[in-house]
């Protein structure tokens, strides 16, 4: 799960292996706020697959890529 | 995840934040009220329910994440501290975890340039850069570390 300056550096550096999948850092961002907001809170509860499947979708991230396994 | 193995973990996460480290398993049982070992046995439960990783040479916290127990190519600056994180992803997420501004600091994967990412207001201040998610969500958790 890396950064790169754009994705003509991705693909250099995937050196014609499979890709997975490449989303801007703005995408990222909403992600990791929606992910880990709660995760030093006292009260944090685990979130369950449903509710981080539902925060991937939410941000377009979707397909089978992006199906968390099942809980 | 039964409620003793929860406050133990929030415990945990609260002393990675109060410590600015991974706090130890004496350093825990003695701010939790329980014994060392009893401690190390929550974390392994806690550990093999994915809430954080361990080292399974030293029974100590390798991720508690998005927080890193050991130096990474992601560090970040935030709350007047200097963190690491396991990944990109993980980079923002103590931005986020936080509720702080930071800035992110690490390289292209690709070209070794240095990348320095402010985040204020829950944004990037680059909005240019990309991220690249190589393994599945499938399988992310067949191998963190690698993930």
């Amino acid at each position: 799960m890396n950064l790169f300056r754009s994705e003509e550096h991705v693909t250099r550096w995937l050196r014609g292996s499979e890709p997975g999948a490449t989303i801007p850092i703005t995408t990222l961002c909403d992600l990791a706020y929606a992910w880990w907001a709660d995760r030093v809170s006292p009260s944090w509860r685990p979130h369950t697959r449903d509710e981080n499947q539902a925060i991937l979708e939410r941000l377009g991230l979707s397909g089978a890529f992006w199906a968390l396994p099942p809980g | 995840m039964d409620d003793r193995d929860l406050a133990l973990r929030n415990a945990t996460y609260g002393l990675v934040v109060s410590l600015g480290r991974m706090p130890t398993a004496v350093e825990t049982a003695a701010a939790h009220g329980i014994e060392a070992g009893d401690v190390e046995r929550g974390w392994r439960r806690l550990h093999d329910g994915h809430a954080l990783v361990l080292d399974t040479d030293t029974g100590t916290i390798r991720m508690a994440n998005p927080f890193s127990g050991i130096p990474t190519p992601y560090r970040v600056e935030a709350d007047g501290r200097s963190w690491f994180a396991n990944c990109a992803w993980d980079a923002f997420g103590i931005c986020a975890a936080l509720g702080v501004d930071g800035q992110i600091e690490t390289v292209c994967a690709d070209c070794g340039e240095p990348i320095a990412v402010v985040v204020r207001d829950r944004r990037p201040g680059d909005e240019s850069l990309v991220f690249h998610c190589l393994v599945p969500a499938a399988h992310w958790w067949d191998d963190i570390v690698f993930t």
